[in-house]
């Protein structure tokens, strides 16, 4: 699924890392699911929207599109953070 | 992208073209309790990382991005040295209400 909503549950602190990470926090998100699903692995997302732990995020999990927010052509992303949700409709 | 911790390495001598130089680690992929998720992987090393080190790791296509020469066979590169992890395990509830739920 390319974009998915998630929790965020924890923080990553790194110094040394990939320059294209430089100046955005890492953190580690849950895919939430629909009651009668299973529960996806959680992973770790770049955040670009300065979300916290406890909040639910819009997770896009594709390259291309982490690549565009970086402006840099060849990050080794593929999770990023780019939205906090304030609600969510289901019907 | 995934936490890792590295149990060692791998040595190859006949590889191909485009990895030379580039180490190749072992590692145990981490759920986001720090707990063992799975089997042992090999990744390649584009973060100068040792054994003992945890450390993030990127899949896919963006794996080989991360090293010197973008466009080789590689499937699990190591990217960052992991120097603290905080989760908040009593966050519990990943289940999301049918209707209208508001976060904010």
């Amino acid at each position: 699924m390319p974009v998915v909503i998630a929790k965020v549950v924890g923080t990553v602190v790194s110094t040394i890392k990939h320059p294209a990470y430089y100046g955005y926090k890492l953190q580690v998100v849950q895919p939430l699911h629909l009651p009668d699903d299973f529960l996806e692995a959680s992973f770790l997302a770049l955040d670009s929207v300065h979300a916290g732990v406890g909040d639910t995020v819009l997770v896009m999990r594709e390259g291309n599109g982490a690549r565009q927010i970086t402006q840099i052509e060849d990050a080794p992303i593929i999770s990023m953070i780019v939205g906090v949700l304030d609600s969510v409709e289901i019907e | 992208m995934l936490l890792g911790k590295i149990v060692g390495t791998a040595v190859a001598t006949i590889k191909s073209p485009g990895l030379e130089g580039v180490k190749l680690l072992v590692v145990q992929p981490l759920s986001k309790s720090g707990e063992p998720a799975g089997n042992l992987q090999v990744a390649a090393d584009a973060a100068q990382a040792g054994i003992g080190d945890t450390v993030f790791m990127v899949r896919a296509r963006e794996a080989s991005l991360a090293l010197e020469t973008k466009f080789v066979p590689v499937d699990l590169a190591a990217i960052g040295v992991v120097d603290r992890i905080d989760v908040d395990v009593s966050i519990r509830n990943f289940e999301l209400d049918l209707g209208y739920s508001k976060f904010a």
